[in-house]
């Protein structure tokens, strides 16, 4: 039985106690940032930035990089794992909660679940309560910098209690719709919600 | 791919030195399938109190190969698992794993457009599987392989490279040593630039397919020279490991 399985003569490295215990199942600590796209990371230029929230809303809004600036802003420290298994903690993020994104749009009662689409094709679907609430932010700042294009800059969503590949890169919105619908990932053998505590990689 | 994923106890067949850093694990897998040349498989280490470290290694071999599968695995000096799969591991033991895994950086030969193969260090190990693929399947598309490694031992696979580019129709193999290089050396000795991934890359056209594995950096500065040099950036995948350098 898996369950019961030992490799012989393997032993491991552990983590400080209270390291382990925000260690989801099958990840490790890094102290590093790893670089995981798809394809070429692209540079977009702010002026042709900009941020919409769509689909089952009422009226549709968008932003330009300088209104999104003006939004009421905060830094958020979380820990954040990839399913690839490394695991950071600590990260410090500086962006906009999407509970204060969401305060200028009216959305429709059917409204269920959210495609976070980025300005390079790239889609990635979650349920709606999965980033109301303080749960999801979008970022334009890391550990005090400007968000760097291979990490996701000018902009990228972060959920931080799903793996990373939920926290869409260069994210250019929100579309609401009524029916759940996979995105890149989703579509490419992992998971449809992907809960690291679940150890919810692969679907 | 649902029903592939679930861990599975291999039996390690056998264990094959490349370099001096990197062992091919030949696996039997009681429940193997048919895997899509670039896909990987998860390793599962317990120790006897029931701590488990996992990693992923990229499949070498072809899927023609029924029932096993060649994971090959550099040694990461500071790492947890790869040590282990070098140092303890031996035919005749077995080990947990699961896949394939992954469905967007493969090539399985189904399309038409030439193919470039772009890779630094061990990330030449999923490309691997599909030159390998494409020669049991004697595949005819224009390939060619750019290979970027430190010095001549470190390159994994030279010989079979070698052999591979030597048939007809074979895939053209373009070395490069970024820190020495053995006397006479006829291959590139500089680092990836793009006046390299022109010489290489435009002779197969506009409409080339890129897969591009390596080291965080290669691969950034890699994929940003061929987007420059016009190729678009739908037609380059990429896999990326290892440090991302500087912040």
């Amino acid at each position: 039985m898996p369950d019961r399985f030992v490799s012989r003569g393997f032993t491991g490295r552990r983590q400080q106690p209270d390291q382990a215990a925000r260690l989801p199942p099958g990840q490790y600590l890094t102290t590093d940032f790893p670089v995981l796209s798809a394809g070429p990371t692209p540079r977009l230029p702010l002026d042709r930035w900009s941020f919409t929230l769509e689909g089952l809303v009422k009226d549709k809004v968008t932003w330009t990089w300088e209104e999104f600036l003006k939004l009421p802003s905060r830094t958020f420290e979380v820990d954040i794992s990839c399913v690839t298994k490394w695991t950071k903690l600590d990260m410090q993020w500086e962006g906009v909660s999407v509970d204060t994104l969401l305060e200028h749009v009216e959305l429709e009662r059917n409204a269920q679940y959210v495609t976070a689409f980025s300005h390079e094709d790239y889609t990635t679907n979650l349920p709606l309560v999965d980033i109301l609430n303080g749960q999801a932010f979008v970022a334009y700042k890391y550990d005090g910098k400007p968000l760097t294009p291979e990490h996701g800059g000018p902009a990228r969503l972060v959920v931080p209690h799903l793996y990373f590949w939920k926290s869409a890169k260069w994210v250019a919105g929100l579309r609401f719709t009524e029916k759940d619908r996979p995105g890149f990932w989703e579509s490419a053998g992992y998971h449809n919600h992907g809960d690291p505590w679940k150890e919810e990689r692969y679907g | 791919m649902k029903a592939s994923i679930e861990w599975q106890i291999a039996t390690v067949k056998a264990v094959h030195p490349e370099t001096h850093s990197v062992k091919t694990l030949t696996l039997k897998l009681p429940n193997w399938q048919r895997h899509r040349p670039g896909q990987h498989y998860d390793i599962r280490l317990t120790a006897e109190d029931g701590y488990q470290a996992q990693r992923s290694y990229s499949i070498a071999s072809e899927p023609e190969r029924e029932g096993e599968i060649d994971l090959t695995v550099e040694r990461i000096e500071s790492g947890e698992v790869s040590p282990y799969l070098h140092d303890v591991l031996i035919p005749g033991d077995r080990i947990e794993v699961r896949g394939p895994i992954g469905g967007y950086f493969v090539w399985e030969g189904s399309r038409p457009e030439p193919l470039l193969l772009i890779a630094g260090g061990s990330g030449v190990v999923p490309l691997m599987s599909m030159l390998r693929h494409r020669s049991v399947a004697g595949g005819k598309i224009q390939t060619r392989l750019l290979y970027s490694s430190r010095t001549f031992d470190d390159i994994i696979y030279f010989a079979e490279l070698e052999r591979l580019q030597g048939v007809k129709n074979g895939p053209k193999v373009y070395h490069t040593l970024t820190r020495t290089q053995p006397e006479g050396w006829k291959g590139y000795a500089r680092r990836i630039d793009r006046q390299m991934l022109g010489e290489v890359a435009k002779p197969l056209g506009g409409s080339v397919q890129v897969f591009i594995c390596g080291p965080t950096l290669l691969v950034e500065s890699t994929a940003d020279e061929l987007v420059g040099l016009g190729i678009p950036a739908a037609q380059i995948r990429t896999e990326r490991f290892g440090p991302s350098g500087p912040a």
